[in-house]
């Protein structure tokens, strides 16, 4: 039998391999060509705890995973009685040992010995890769595409480990030859006949390497889950760059630390979650005020508090946008796939340097941790720009107790040029303050007035200028239905999309991917042309509808979709939901 | 070759006559000239308080931050600007209570810049409350019937954290003071400078007086040896931290720029797109 895709999945307990058993597939699959979606569900703890990793793996571009399993590697109980329920009509379940005799739902289900096969050709610690065997002989995967990415993955571990890990690989793959040959290939995917070269990586380490191929060379970070991996991706690669990831105290310090570097002249970023985003409010209004840049990168978890740390959320859009107190102009930018996190944290330090403030790169654990096939960034789209900054050589002599007039008036775009500390006559001040011209403390009102405006306007100036602020599909003058997402959702409001554009209702789909500055007058030529708006979002206050309705005058009825169980939202529930709305 | 003139700003600071500041103001100035330093060879990271507000008073770069965070923001500035000095000041409010926790980790972390605290043991810019330096008993707005609290021992935590250079001066001792400052800025990573910088308002017990007649300079202490961390605790212990001077030094531990090799490679300044080649390496990790 020949499908166009297969969503597999592997499911037991944390510590049981899971995660490189998914891994070490996925690397065979992405050297073919295939293109592929993964996605981890795990708890708050290193050992125990059911966890699974879900792998699509389609024929064609993907960007989230299915609800439903096709092919299920069992090894604990609680597998029994959740994911292997939500198999499809085809599905067929592997299970270790005795397990499979629980199993009461309709999908073909057989008892493998993973751990007896490990234990027999290699140790118990090995029945992860028992199970790859399996897979392979499901899927149609050779031995010989598995052995090279075997061998490199153990090497470290000296040659005995890699040989026990092939040899449980070929007695995983010859157990189904042997004992279920029914199995063999019956999963399997057409061959692909164009092999892109793609890349396969965490939106994390997307926004990680967004922000090294922009230049950035100080990250300072405070480990959080679903954050990171940004960090553990930077602090691999930025030495050889001659820069520095630095983990220190608190989300206080790093985000101030950020501040204090590119301040210095550096581009500098910090990468946290809810909990380290409320500390870092006070960091983000000191760099709106001394008009520093920053970038923030903030990966969403369920709130409030520690909230569901390993879970899914976007309620920290108000956040993003107010958490800070005072008028503060600031960027907040929410890229919806994995390729625009890439994109949209490089350019994050443009914007950053050339309007001179904190610039937070809003995305969420599904977009964070989830793992995807992407093309490779195009070298010759990225350009850096740095903004108004003054070198030397155009800066007139000075002697104290002349300043340089960092906060200068002077300007019709709200941006004034800055110096890098330690540039002659350059000296200048900066202060949390409302400032003077020079960066002096003033209380002033027509200065504090005048300030005030020039720190907004800048961001007027960006809302002009900014040609990604959303994401369109619509190709429907008179729509049906308009669907506006943001982060994460992209790719499952598009599958939704297709199934009722297939089903004769005309939808429009609007990933909205600038939340602040607001681009209001752009959105809602959209609202306009639609019979029906969903909005559709992953908190319980509908915050990105109620800044649509704050933003828009005379806004349209909105209905709202809202998910806050902690699970990410799957295509097969969402058509579902929109049809009651419809 | 800079003068003293060169440093100054003509601001007049909104400090009280005969605020401890002013001298601790003058040392910066003279020590920065004597250290041969032009003024934007130099940069001034403040915090909150009448101490913060220090960066506004010399002619030179000067970023006054947020209460408790000069210390962070210092450490960003000269790890991405190393050919700059740094010099963070603050109060002991800023650097005790609320940015202790950064104060305590920029001495492990050792950073090659000076820290400049003014201690008057009470807080001055909100009018007088209580500080985590006050003594047992002291009475203030917040503190009615007198401190309950212990007051924190900086010295005893800054060698607790692992301090590698650790002084001690008094405001009225101003040659001694910027000698102390020309040190803290030469030694190669963290320098702590507390300086016992008096309030005339808000404190009428931790007078100049009461500082003169208890300080003991470590130079008059028969066989101090700043060197040996055991021995300094001993004293500061013995003299209840009312000791100045150079009190302990430790050039063994290297900076955390010479650990990190960023002494050796720091391309913080160059911001610019990776080269090609780069570029693909970092590429190939993903395939």
């Amino acid at each position: 039998m020949q499908i166009n895709e297969i969503t597999w999945q592997a499911a037991g307990q944390q510590g049981e391999g899971l995660e490189s058993l998914g891994e070490i597939l996925a690397s065979a699959l992405n050297s073919f060509g295939y293109y592929l979606y993964g996605f981890r569900q795990f708890s708050s703890r290193i050992k125990g705890g059911h966890t699974n990793y879900k792998l699509r793996i389609a024929t064609k571009a993907i960007g989230t995973v299915n609800k439903q399993c096709d092919l299920l590697i069992a090894l604990d109980k609680d597998t029994m009685s959740n994911e292997a329920l939500a198999m499809t009509e085809k599905g067929v379940i592997l299970a270790d040992g005795i397990l499979a005799q629980e199993y009461e739902g309709k999908a073909r289900c057989f008892a493998i010995p993973f751990t007896d096969i490990a234990k027999q050709y290699g140790s118990q610690q090995q029945k992860n890769i028992a199970a790859l065997g399996c897979t392979a002989a499901v899927i149609g995967l050779s031995e010989e595409s598995l052995i090279g990415i075997l061998s490199e993955k153990f090497s470290g571990k000296g040659a005995s480990v890699v040989n026990a890990n092939l040899a449980v690989l070929k007695a995983g793959i010859e157990y189904i030859k042997k004992e279920a040959p029914s199995l063999i290939n019956s999963l399997a995917l057409p061959e692909l006949t164009q092999k892109e070269k793609h890349l396969f990586l965490l939106g994390n380490e997307a926004m990680g390497f967004g922000a090294l191929s922009a230049g950035a060379k100080l990250m300072a970070a405070y480990p959080i889950t679903p954050a990171s991996e940004v960090m553990e991706y930077v602090v691999k690669n930025i030495k050889q760059l001659g820069g520095q990831m630095l983990q220190v105290e608190d989300e206080i310090a790093s985000c101030t630390m950020a501040i204090g570097a590119s301040y210095g002249g550096a581009r500098a970023f910090t990468a946290t979650s809810g909990p380290g985003l409320s500390l870092m409010a006070e960091a983000i209004g000191l760099a709106a005020m001394t008009e520093n840049p920053l970038v923030v990168i903030n990966s969403q978890r369920g709130g409030p508090s520690t909230g569901l740390p390993t879970k899914h959320e976007q309620s920290d859009v108000f956040a993003a946008i107010y958490n800070t107190h005072g008028d503060s102009a600031k960027i907040v930018l929410s890229p919806s796939t994995i390729e625009e996190a890439f994109y949209d944290t490089f350019e994050a330090f443009n914007l950053a340097e050339e309007y001179q403030c904190p610039v937070i790169v809003l995305a969420d654990l599904q977009l964070s941790l989830g793992k995807q096939t992407i093309p490779v960034p195009v070298y010759d789209k990225m350009e850096i720009r740095r903004g108004k900054i003054v070198g030397a050589d155009s800066l007139p002599p000075i002697t104290a107790p002349e300043y340089f007039p960092r906060y200068s008036l002077a300007t019709t775009d709200g941006i004034s040029p800055r110096v890098i500390p330690g540039t002659p006559n350059g000296i200048c001040l900066g202060t949390g303050l409302e400032h003077d011209e020079s960066g002096r403390p003033t209380e002033a009102k027509a200065m504090r007035t005048k300030q005030t405006e020039k720190r907004l306007q800048k961001m007027a100036t960006f809302l002009r200028k900014y040609k990604n602020a959303l994401a369109i599909d619509a190709p429907y003058k008179e729509a049906d239905v308009l669907l506006i997402g943001m982060t994460a959702t992209r790719a499952c409001i598009e599958e939704t999309v297709d199934t009722l554009r297939s089903e004769g209702i005309k939808a429009n789909h609007v990933q909205v991917r600038l939340l602040s500055p607001f681009p209001a007058e752009e959105i809602a030529s959209y609202l306009r042309q639609a019979k029906k708006i969903i909005v559709i979002e992953h908190n319980a206050t509908a915050q990105l509808a109620n800044l649509l309705r704050m933003h828009i005058e005379q806004c349209p009825h909105l209905e709202n979709i809202l998910q806050y169980d902690g699970d990410i939202m799957y295509s097969e529930q969402l058509l579902k939901l929109c049809k009651e709305v419809l | 070759m800079a003068t003293l003139q060169d440093f100054k700003n003509n601001v007049k600071p909104n400090w009280c006559p005969g605020c401890g500041d002013y001298a601790v103001q003058m040392a910066l100035q003279k020590a920065a000239v004597q250290l041969g330093m032009k003024p934007y060879e130099l940069a001034l990271v403040c915090g909150i308080g009448c101490s913060g507000r220090l960066s506004g008073y010399i002619y030179a770069y000067g970023m006054h931050t947020t209460h408790g965070r000069a210390l962070p923001f210092a450490q960003g500035l000269k790890i991405a600007n190393p050919e700059l000095n740094v010099i963070a000041c603050g109060g002991d409010g800023d650097g005790m209570a609320i940015g202790m926790g950064h104060t305590f980790h920029a001495i492990r972390r050792n950073i090659n810049l000076t820290y400049v605290l003014m201690d008057n043991h009470v807080y001055g810019l909100t009018k007088g409350q209580t500080s985590p330096r006050s003594d047992l008993g002291f009475k203030t707005k917040t503190t009615p019937t007198g401190n309950i609290e212990t007051p924190v021992s900086t010295l005893e935590m800054a060698l607790a954290a692992g301090v590698t250079f650790l002084a001690q001066g008094f405001s009225p001792q101003l040659q001694e003071l910027t000698d102390l400052i020309v040190a803290a800025v030469k030694h190669p990573g963290f320098s702590l400078v507390n300086v016992f910088s008096p309030c005339v308002t808000f404190n009428k017990v931790n007078t100049y007086e009461w500082f003169k007649d208890k300080l003991v300079d470590v130079k008059d202490i028969a066989e101090y040896d700043n060197s040996d961390k055991g021995a300094v605790l001993n004293q500061v212990l013995e003299h209840e931290g009312l000791l100045t001077g150079l009190l302990h030094q430790n050039l063994k531990k290297p900076s955390y720029e010479e650990l990190s090799g960023l002494s050796k490679n720091n391309q913080m300044q160059s911001v610019k797109k990776l080269a090609p080649e780069v570029f693909d390496k970092l590429v190939k990790n993903f395939y």
